[in-house]
């Protein structure tokens, strides 16, 4: 298995890292990584974005007046909906 | 098993935080306008519970606990904060016409993100932009794919990247990519969790994750050239 991976083309590398790096595993000693500065540069890279992205707030507060906004349009469609089947004892 | 840099954390969905973020920016008991707090003792199946029997006050708990990342959601989707308002407001409006309809088969917040993510994608093709259906958006595609990488010289981004360049490479990628790249790396979702969101495969949602990753370091590569230019 090992001497496969040493002896895959890069191709055949980048095809496989999808799976090798959402395992989730430390894929840096990967025997084609260790002869192989143009991937080993380009995992660094992607390792590189997904840090940063990691550094981005995930979660932002909305305005507090859009729940203001919420509330006013679930009344607004109950409104509507009691029209549209009015109280039989009205009728 | 020695823990790879991709890795994330686990997104906490009862208290709308990811471990080991800054706490300033997801205090669940942060104020929320006048939006009444959880009641201390009201347990999230409870809440969910009285909201789907009508009660407007636990739907107001709910909005409470989920708007920062629904709001978060669509705005990072839409980069535009009066769009993401609108969207918010019209997922929580479904939220409430459909809140009947769940019945448990999966994580509540994994439900209503597929909610959203429904919002959003339907917002977007209204709007007539790149890849618009979910199933689009899922499909694999080979022509939207970053250039291929073996081979090519000139690399590295030199271990840093700007925010700001992240920020505006990740509002140039296509939606699909960015949706996947939006709810792994910043949101923290793991793969099943996306692919039990979006109704893909594990394999599908790493494979897009990878293509996304990949136009980002296209894309960042690019901006120093483009900056030196102007």
């Amino acid at each position: 298995m090992t001497e496969d991976l040493k002896n895959l083309t890069c191709a055949e590398f980048q095809s496989q890292l999808p799976e090798l790096i959402g395992s989730g595993a430390d894929i840096g000693g990967d025997p084609h990584l260790k002869s192989c500065e143009l991937c080993r540069a380009l995992l660094a890279d992607l390792e590189t974005i997904a840090e940063a992205a990691r550094q981005l707030f995930p979660v932002i507060e909305p305005p507090d007046e859009l729940w203001e906004h919420i509330e006013s349009a679930i009344k607004e469609e109950k409104a509507g909906s009691a029209e549209e089947s009015p109280d039989p004892e009205e009728e | 098993m020695p823990h790879s840099r991709f890795g994330t954390q686990p997104p906490d969905a009862e208290s709308n935080t990811i471990a080991g973020l800054d706490p300033a920016h997801a205090d669940p008991s942060a104020p929320t306008g006048s939006v009444p707090p959880a009641a201390p003792n009201s347990s999230g199946s409870d809440v969910l519970t009285r909201a789907q029997g009508g009660d407007h006050q636990a739907f107001a708990e709910l909005y409470s606990q989920h708007k920062r990342r629904i709001y978060s959601l669509c705005l990072r989707m839409v980069g535009n904060i009066a769009e993401a308002e609108d969207l918010t407001q019209e997922a929580f409006l479904q939220l409430h016409r459909k809140i009947g309809t769940f019945r448990g088969d999966s994580a509540f917040s994994t439900w209503l993100h597929r909610l959203v993510i429904n919002v959003v994608l339907m917002h977007l093709r209204k709007k007539g932009l790149s890849v618009i259906s979910l199933d689009e958006a899922m499909e694999p595609t080979q022509e939207e794919g970053p250039g291929r990488t073996f081979g090519s010289a000139d690399l590295t981004l030199a271990g840093t990247i700007d925010r700001l360049a992240l920020e505006r490479a990740i509002g140039d990628l296509p939606a699909g990519y960015r949706l996947i790249f939006v709810l792994h790396d910043i949101e923290g979702y793991e793969h099943n969790e996306i692919a039990s969101m979006l109704d893909c495969s594990i394999g599908n949602s790493k494979s897009q994750l990878h293509k996304a990753r990949l136009k980002l370091r296209d894309t960042l590569r690019t901006y120093p050239r483009q900056e030196a230019r102007r």
